[in-house]
């Protein structure tokens, strides 16, 4: 390809330069290598999960074992309480998640549209405490919830995790942009506030509740120091307890530890597929300051 | 004239107060959970950390013994500290860098975006427990196939990994940067793409090359999301105690043991409520600095355009 060529055509668009061609490449190059270093893991823990455990450590590496063994599949029900796991931290995700939403909107429609004395305080409070991590009062907050007997107990974990300023300020950030006039409109009609809340603004902003519901259900599906320290009666246990559990009493079985983890993986897998436009917006959206 | 003027103020005073009130009820049920349990235990952190309240003794108050018991006393303290200090410089520079990165070059016309973004970002949902039993087989010292293959490219004494005092952090921080590298891919390439595409055709226009267009252009325009991102990840990494318990239990020896999980171990193996609330509090502090220095320093070196 001579210049001549290239600068007549450079005004074509289908047209790109050889120096274009090789940046293009570099940078599939560059990605492809990434991508391989985020899923290599992950495929070499399936790929285990299906060997006998003999051969989960051959090198060089079987990806392909020459026999897929399910049965390790099987076995790990058996060996740990499994179900119970899914069971539980079903239980935990979907009760937080619920509770999450419901007080995060409410209270983002007042933050956001109602205007009442003290507002700006208490939402700069909510702001300026976002970022104080648990661990600064984990201890203080597991005292009060063991004297409210809250400890060894899902709900106490689930009240711990209900309350949420980041779901507040989340939601709230989107409701500032839902247009005045569409309240105006409806509160001349008769609606109550809580009509508006309910019929217009829930129903609006079903991406910034989508986005908080992923948010809080990865955070509450894997979160794994909580259940840690609150939980611990075997009837309680959490998924990630469970698979810890696994871990820790057969950790010379890694072929059915891989086989553990891949199953512990599937929910969120799944959510992450169907819905990963709302988890990459819950992080665009938290990143940009509004 | 007056009474007009009052009896028009009344309705509209208790419209005001209905107003509120209606307002406050939708506040309160997030704001009374957030009060009881978010905001006074912080409170009360401050409160514990100057009494001591040990397994089988009651509460008392000491006044400063818990810091000084702290700063100079506490053998693990210092070490905790530096072990913090390293797993901080270890992790957020390359992790900054590599998800920048990542993101120019998903921030580029190409096929397959969405397909590169969940294969990156999908680390970071993925169980901690799950993927830390997978990365401490990967990196099995006799047999894991990373020292395999360390072997069959010649390297006679591959590292120890996580078994070895010397490797043990550098292990853990892999593992860090490995599962949020996406995340942070992700809040930088929304940042990208709200730089305006003129400024890049207008720096096309001067000959500015792709480096000179980085530097001049894309490095600007992302200065407030870099510090925002540097503040996330040098908070995340200090508060961070759950990556190591699932790994290497802050082992060996010390090596990985961190400022948080200090205060866990305090708290919830050795019981001493009261030192591990003043640990809480020094970790308070060092949040606020960092919070601090992020806000001071958007405001000089940010490049408003």
């Amino acid at each position: 390809m001579n210049s001549s060529v290239t600068i007549k055509r450079s005004t074509g668009k289908a047209h790109i330069k050889p120096s274009r061609v090789a940046g293009r490449t570099i940078v599939y190059i560059l990605l492809i290598a990434a991508c391989a270093i985020m899923l290599l893991p992950f495929i070499w823990m399936i790929s285990s999960s299906l060997k006998a455990e003999k051969d989960v450590f051959t090198y060089p590496i079987q990806w392909i074992p020459a026999e897929a063994r399910w049965k390790n599949y099987e076995l790990i029900w058996e060996k740990v309480p499994l179900l119970l796991g899914f069971k539980n931290s079903a239980i935990l995700t979907v009760c937080t998640m619920v509770l999450q939403i419901t007080t995060s909107s409410l209270a983002a429609y007042a933050f956001a549209k109602l205007e009442f004395k003290g507002r700006n305080f208490l939402f700069l409070a909510y702001v300026t405490t976002i970022a104080i991590p648990w661990q600064v009062y984990m201890v203080p907050q597991y005292i009060m919830m063991s004297n409210w007997g809250l400890t060894d107990s899902l709900l106490g974990i689930v009240i711990m995790h209900a309350f949420t300023a980041f779901g507040v300020f989340m939601m709230r950030q989107f409701y500032m942009g839902i247009p005045n006039e569409l309240l105006e409109a409806a509160r001349i009609d008769g609606l109550s506030e809580y009509g508006i809340w309910a019929r217009i603004m829930v129903p609006l902003s079903k991406p910034a509740v989508a986005t908080l519901a992923i948010t809080s259900f990865v955070f509450e599906w894997n979160d794994f120091m909580g259940p840690r320290i609150y939980l611990s009666s075997t009837d309680k246990m959490t998924l990630q307890l469970v698979l810890r559990l696994f871990n820790t009493q057969y950790s010379s079985n890694y072929a059915q530890m891989m086989a553990a983890a891949t199953v512990a993986l599937i929910p969120v897998f799944i959510m992450f597929v169907f819905l990963q436009r709302y988890f990459v917006q819950g992080v665009a959206t938290s990143g940009l300051k509004g | 004239m007056t009474t007009e003027l009052t009896g028009r103020k009344r309705p509209g005073a208790k419209l005001h107060l209905k107003r509120t009130l209606v307002a406050y009820t939708f506040i309160l049920p997030n704001f009374i959970g957030y009060m009881v349990l978010t905001f006074v235990p912080i409170v009360l952190s401050f409160v514990y950390s100057l009494s001591e309240w040990n397994l089988g003794v009651s509460k008392s108050f000491v006044g400063i013994t818990n810091f000084r018991y702290m700063l100079f006393e506490d053998l693990d303290f210092w070490q905790v500290v530096w072990n913090t200090f390293y797993y901080t410089i270890g992790t957020v520079p390359i992790c900054l860098i590599l998800s920048l990165l990542l993101a120019i070059l998903m921030n580029q016309r190409m096929k397959g975006k969405v397909f590169f973004r969940s294969v990156f970002f999908f680390p970071y949902v993925a169980s901690l427990v799950a993927v830390a039993v997978v990365w401490m087989a990967l990196f099995n010292p006799d047999k894991g196939p990373v020292n395999e293959a360390l072997r069959s490219i010649g390297v006679k004494d591959p590292p120890g990994w996580a078994g070895t005092a010397e490797w043990a952090m550098p292990t853990v921080i892999g593992l860090t940067i490995w599962k949020q590298t996406g995340y942070y891919m992700v809040v930088y390439l929304a940042a990208l793409q709200g730089v305006p595409t003129e400024l890049y055709e207008a720096a096309r226009m001067d000959g500015a090359n792709a480096f000179q267009r980085f530097l001049h252009v894309t490095w600007p325009m992302v200065t407030p999301t870099t510090f925002f991102v540097s503040m996330m990840l040098i908070i995340g990494t200090f508060k961070s105690y759950d990556i190591m318990y699932v790994t290497t239990q802050g082992g060996p020896g010390t090596a990985t043991k961190v400022l948080a999980y200090h205060i866990y171990n305090n708290a919830f193996v050795y019981m001493k409520f009261g030192y591990a609330s003043a640990l809480s509090v020094f970790l308070f502090f060092v949040v606020l600095l960092i919070t601090l220095i992020q806000f001071r320093g958007e405001k000089r070196f940010t490049n408003y355009l």
